[in-house]
């Protein structure tokens, strides 16, 4: 199934068909395969450290008026819930039979994963970054160095993430053959949104089981963060069938407005404020200006600043199964520093979103809230710092 | 004279982007590309996010959206090359430019303007439905592409979708001027023949010397594109230089067929 609804497709390059229709093929097969699924778990649990708990967090939920579990993907290895994916699609392009990996990354979140995965699956992995955030995230480009990536500063163009993507995929067209391309979340042409939100779904999954569990009853909502949207879909899927349960999707609402002069948008909420188009690979909500050029998003928190969202989000958004709302970065940053003081976990910016909607929910209406904690914040501690000093 | 009787003899596309550097600009560009022997003129609608494209073309994209350019703007553009070079029109633009305008609002102001054809390049023949139902009985053509990794099955299915003509890439990879030419292209040609008679084929990426649209002629194909070579030179600003390449795009074409 290549659509979700009205959203999705493959709009792609001629040069890439082959290569989606086999990645297709072998999704396919691979969902039926035992062996796949058991040698995914295997490393999961050996070395990303899943199951990541569920946990309580009792001041909040004192503070707030109904009970708040946090779902830990911050315990992930590497801290954030992009592993998953990484791992999946690592071990998909050695059944495939493809001994090197590619990637794209912005601020280095995926590219550090894909180096994970890459050393850990013993794949050559080589991973594009814009020169402009080579410079803003040296350490991130040395852990990926020291983890055997190549890391290849994109010169051309804005230097940044957009010129990454334009990069990768021109590796990918000339190196189809013995390369597969590891993209990041759940947008780009299919299969790539099933196929990560398959790989993503371990999130929910567990968090269903431990939910039934430790409560015994599923939650009024589940509450995730959204950019591209990969640790939402994953948080999501599980429950999408629990009619019951309200699942919300956070965007970054940034700074507020758009100036379409210069074509930037101060936000990235393409699921509040987009409309449908076509971005990169599939038809979805984004961030777009009358003639249709794409917009520049913004947020704080580098993971959800895209112009774009993931096509099975706009679909479960427009038939109304999703609630989308946005945060901006003052409450995100309020958010961040509130769960570290009163939980002591420092969340990332992006899964600081999720919290803030939080303090907007009406506890007449929820007894038991999820939010899924996509990544700890230790990544963000200097930029806070620097925004905002100690306070 | 139209696309279709152009493509009577072996057709030479030549690549500019609108407003590159600036629409006044790229006008003299498109009519130095026709002085120079280009028959055809693919003129570029910038895109902000174009990522079949390599990076001269990029920085093509880039400049215009720069100069102000937008669909409207384009199809100004269009206008006036079109009546400056009476040479056929057909246009690169992104699929959610068309998306935005409207497709039916596109084809018709494509039709107004002169142009011709279409190429979308990323807007593959399995998502091409909505278009070819729009443009059914116009004037404007959907052309595809189709590249060495395209198989048998999958080239009839796209040439039962064609009009126009089909674009050949010539090798794997996005557009970029190469120094040599794949020695796939010549098995290219001869399958897009087999598989998809009745409809022109035009090569192009990576197509930069004289000897290259000869030897492009000679593996039978009805039609040589060109592009980054262009777009290099508009870069450096040399207009001259754009004709003089023509020229020898042409020349190397001409010497295929006196040979033949």
């Amino acid at each position: 199934m290549r659509y979700f609804g009205d959203y999705g497709g493959r709009f792609a390059p001629e040069i890439l068909m082959e290569a989606l229709e086999e990645l297709e093929w072998e999704c396919s097969r691979v969902r039926g395969d035992d062996g796949f699924r058991e040698e995914l778990d295997e490393h999961l649990g050996e070395y990303a450290g899943r199951p990541t708990p569920l946990t309580y967090a009792p001041s909040t939920s004192e503070r707030l008026g109904f009970d708040v579990y946090l779902k830990r993907e911050d315990l992930v290895h590497g801290g954030a819930h992009k592993l998953n994916n990484t791992l999946g699609q690592g071990l998909l392009a050695r059944e495939m039979g493809k001994d090197r990996i590619i990637a794209e990354t912005g601020a280095g979140q995926h590219g550090t994963a894909t180096a994970m995965a890459g050393a850990a699956l013993d794949l050559e992995t080589e991973v594009y970054m814009g020169a402009k955030d080579v410079e803003r995230q040296a350490m991130n480009v040395f852990r990926m160095r020291l983890m055997g990536a190549t890391v290849n500063p994109v010169e051309k163009g804005s230097r940044t993430l957009k010129d990454a993507i334009s990069e990768t995929l021109r590796d990918w067209s000339a190196s189809v053959e013995d390369t597969h391309y590891v993209i990041g979340s759940v947008v780009g042409p299919s299969p790539y949104p099933a196929m990560v939100r398959e790989f993503q779904s371990v999130i929910g999954r567990e968090a269903r089981e431990q939910v039934l569990e430790m409560e015994g009853r599923l939650p009024d909502a589940v509450v995730a963060c959204c950019g591209g949207g990969s640790n939402a879909v994953g948080a999501f899927h599980e429950f999408v069938e629990d009619g019951n349960v309200d699942l919300v999707a956070v965007e970054a609402g940034g700074t507020g407005g758009v100036d379409y002069g210069s074509r930037v948008a101060h936000h990235s909420a393409s699921l509040c404020e987009g409309r449908d188009g076509v971005l990169q690979g599939s038809k979805t909500k984004i961030l777009d200006d009358r003639y249709g050029q794409v917009l520049e998003s913004h947020s704080v928190a580098p993971g959800l600043d895209y112009s774009g969202v993931g096509p099975e989000l706009a679909h479960l958004e427009e038939t109304g199964r999703i609630e989308a709302a946005s945060v901006g970065d003052g409450a995100a940053l309020r958010g961040f520093r509130r769960l570290s003081r009163e939980e002591g976990i420092i969340p990332a910016l992006e899964s600081s979103h999720a919290l803030a909607y939080l303090e907007e929910m009406d506890p007449e209406e929820h007894d038991l809230v999820i939010v899924n904690l996509s990544g700890r914040g230790d990544k963000d501690v200097q930029t806070v710092y620097e925004m905002e000093g100690e306070r | 004279m139209s696309l279709e009787e152009a493509f009577a003899e072996p057709v030479l596309v030549g690549f500019v982007m609108a407003g590159d550097p600036s629409p006044g600009e790229s006008v003299e560009y498109a009519e130095a590309l026709v002085d120079g022997g280009a028959d055809v003129v693919e003129l570029g609608i910038p895109f902000s996010d174009p990522v079949a494209d390599g990076p001269t073309i990029q920085r093509a994209h880039e400049r215009g959206l720069e100069a102000g350019v937008d669909t409207d703007s384009f199809f100004e553009i269009a206008s006036e090359v079109r009546d400056r070079t009476g040479a056929p029109l057909v246009t690169l633009c992104y699929y959610n430019l068309v998306y935005r305008r409207g497709l039916d609002r596109f084809v018709d102001e494509c039709e107004d303007a002169g142009v011709e054809g279409v190429v979308i390049p990323d807007l593959p023949v399995e998502e091409s439905g909505p278009m070819i139902e729009v443009t059914r009985g116009s004037g404007v053509d959907v052309v595809f592409l189709a590249a060495p990794t395209t198989g048998d099955e999958r080239m009839r299915r796209i040439g039962d979708a064609a009009s126009g003509f089909l674009y050949l890439v010539a090798r794997a990879g996005v557009t970029g001027a190469r120094e040599s030419l794949d020695a796939a292209t010549a098995g290219l040609v001869e399958r897009a023949n087999r598989n998809v008679p009745g409809v022109p084929k035009a090569v192009g990426f990576g197509v930069s010397r004289g000897e290259h649209a000869r030897r492009i002629v000679e593996a039978g194909a009805d039609g040589v594109i060109a592009g980054s070579v262009f777009v290099d030179l508009v870069e450096e600003g040399d207009l001259a230089g754009v004709r003089e390449k023509a020229g020898e795009l042409r020349g190397g074409m001409d010497s295929a067929r006196n040979e033949s």
